[in-house]
């Protein structure tokens, strides 16, 4: 475990699980120069990406849960390179819809976003990363204070369910795929709940310590 | 100054060494765990050896149709590996990877329902039925992809006749050979099967209706719904039914697989309408298969480009209702 954590903390893991986290594109980017990105690489480039983003989200999601359940605080060093490589893979993602897919012609786009289900919710979850990105440094946590950033970066929640449905509102009848994400979300949602359920203080308990207060006053 | 003391830490409060030795066992069952399934699901591929079905062969004395579009004709390669065909998987790729056992030959096929001459065709009948022509079509798909394929085949019109439709025939049926044994994903496609297609008389009896029965020269790859299947280039690509096996003609408007899956996406008529949006695509442009990342989408054309031949077999009909 020792051994673990030393693993955890070296400046050297962060540069490898970086490289790691670029392996996704780089096998994209080979498979476009061997031109072997299917018979219709617009689209599975935007699956491949999407699929990162969901993944990256999840496991951003995934580090509290394990950090404290697995007592390795050190997991927060990698929070925010995951939260950042998902906002990253959501740019490639948007930009190949954007720039390729729709090859910038405006008027399909606005009529997209604004007609089609799935692509309003999809770019709403885009557009909530955002904000994250800009204040994802030591910065802006100082700037904003650590309670106020906290609560922000909370909309990371809405920006992984709303990856989930834009996923399952796209597939036409196999929601296999789309359900497992589904699952991964809300058991990570969830063990939140469950945890602030669990360590709410509880109101009999403060009355106690409220009367002995009292007592201890007046003795 | 307020100094605070942490309590002192007593045995009481080590945790547990079995808790302790469970994290490391919980991560390794984890990816244990992950790694068998990812094993049990490529199991059978490993097992299965080389593909036991059938494999196209080429087709000789083929006539050139003269009203072939001029378009650069899709890679073949592009067209026999990305398919919808559901029973052997959801994804592009998968009917190319999971068709392989498939047998279409022997075959036949039930013409059947408002006719004077109800029949069996056998494949090799339907080969020899009428001179076998190759048309030039595009092929424009729901999902906003198109492609232009060198299909072989007559008008569907011609095995029509020959089973003579009463005036009662209102509509044409079609259906899908349905197996699960040989269709891996038959019965978790999402979809209810067998997969059911049907059009109008008229639209059926129309000449670019095409019963095709190869493409790129030989006979139909079993991903693209050999050994005989329908081509109606006007339409979009989901009302093209593979892999026949029964033909009815009948007086009522039949029900058709994505209609019944979704009435409000996939209308009966499903005409190539740039005009008419579905909710997960905009129908005014399509990006055309075999042409690299970079390539431009083109704007789709009303009836797919074949309104001069077509447009006449909906006149008065609203096609923004009837779509």
């Amino acid at each position: 475990m020792n051994f673990l954590r030393a693993v955890l903390i070296s400046k050297w893991t962060k540069v490898v699980v970086f490289a790691l986290c670029l392996v996704p594109l780089a096998i994209l980017l080979w498979k476009g120069f061997h031109n072997d990105l299917s018979a219709n690489p617009v689209q599975y480039v935007e699956h491949r990406t999407g699929d990162w983003i969901l993944r990256f989200l999840c496991i951003t999601l995934a580090i509290t849960p394990l950090r404290k359940i697995l007592h390795l605080p050190q997991l927060i060093r990698f929070r925010r390179m995951m939260g950042l490589f998902a906002f990253f893979y959501a740019c490639l993602h948007f930009s190949t819809w954007f720039g390729v897919d729709r090859y910038f012609e405006w008027n399909l786009i606005l009529d997209d976003v604004g007609k089609r289900p799935f692509i309003t919710v999809g770019f709403t979850g885009f557009v909530l990363m955002i904000p994250l990105a800009v204040t994802s440094t030591a910065g802006w946590i100082r700037r904003l204070g650590g309670k106020r950033w906290q609560k922000l970066h909370r909309l990371v929640y809405f920006s992984a369910v709303a990856g989930v449905i834009h996923y399952y509102w796209l597939v036409k009848s196999d929601v296999r795929k789309p359900l497992e994400y589904g699952f991964i979300v809300a058991l990570l949602l969830g063990w939140r709940i469950w945890s602030w359920l669990a360590n709410r203080p509880k109101p009999g308990a403060l009355r106690v310590k409220h009367e002995e207060a009292v007592t201890a006053e007046s003795a | 100054m307020l100094v605070k003391r942490a309590p002192e830490l007593t045995y009481k409060d080590v945790t547990p060494k079995r808790f302790y030795m469970g994290r490391r066992n919980f991560l390794l069952g984890l990816a244990v765990t992950a790694g068998a399934v990812e094993a049990w699901k490529r199991l059978p591929r490993v097992f299965a050896g080389p593909p036991t079905g059938t494999v196209p062969h080429p087709i000789t004395g083929l006539k050139k149709w003269p009203g072939s579009t001029t378009e650069a004709v899709t890679p073949e390669n592009d067209v026999t590996h990305y398919n919808n065909f559901y029973e052997f998987g959801t994804g592009k790729s998968d009917p190319a990877q999971n068709a392989g056992d498939f047998v279409t030959y022997p075959w036949s096929v039930s013409v059947e329902g408002e006719v004077e001459k109800p029949r069996k065709f056998t494949i090799d009948e339907i080969m020899k039925l009428a001179p076998l022509e190759e048309r030039i079509y595009r092929h424009r798909c729901v999902e906003a992809w198109s492609i232009v394929v060198p299909w072989i085949g007559y008008s569907f019109n011609v095995l029509a006749k020959a089973v003579q439709p009463k005036p009662t025939a209102k509509f044409v049926a079609f259906q899908t050979y349905y197996n699960s044994g040989v269709m891996p994903w038959a019965s978790s496609a999402g979809i209810e099967l067998p997969y059911v297609e049907g059009l109008r008389i008229d639209e059926a009896m129309h000449p670019l209706t095409l019963l095709c029965t190869g493409m790129y020269g030989g006979t139909l790859p079993n991903q693209d719904g050999a050994p005989v299947r329908m081509v109606i280039p006007w339409k979009y690509g989901f009302k093209s039914i593979k892999s026949l096996v029964k033909i009815k003609f009948v007086k009522k408007q039949p029900s058709t697989t994505w209609n019944m899956e979704n009435p409000y996406w996939y209308g009966f008529y499903s005409n190539v309408n740039p005009d008419v949006d579905r909710p997960r695509w905009s129908q005014k442009m399509e990006h055309r298969l075999g042409q690299g990342f970079f390539a431009r989408p083109i704007p789709t054309q009303m009836f797919n480009g074949y309104g001069d031949q077509v447009a006449s077999l909906y006149s008065g009909m609203d096609l923004t209702k009837c779509y």
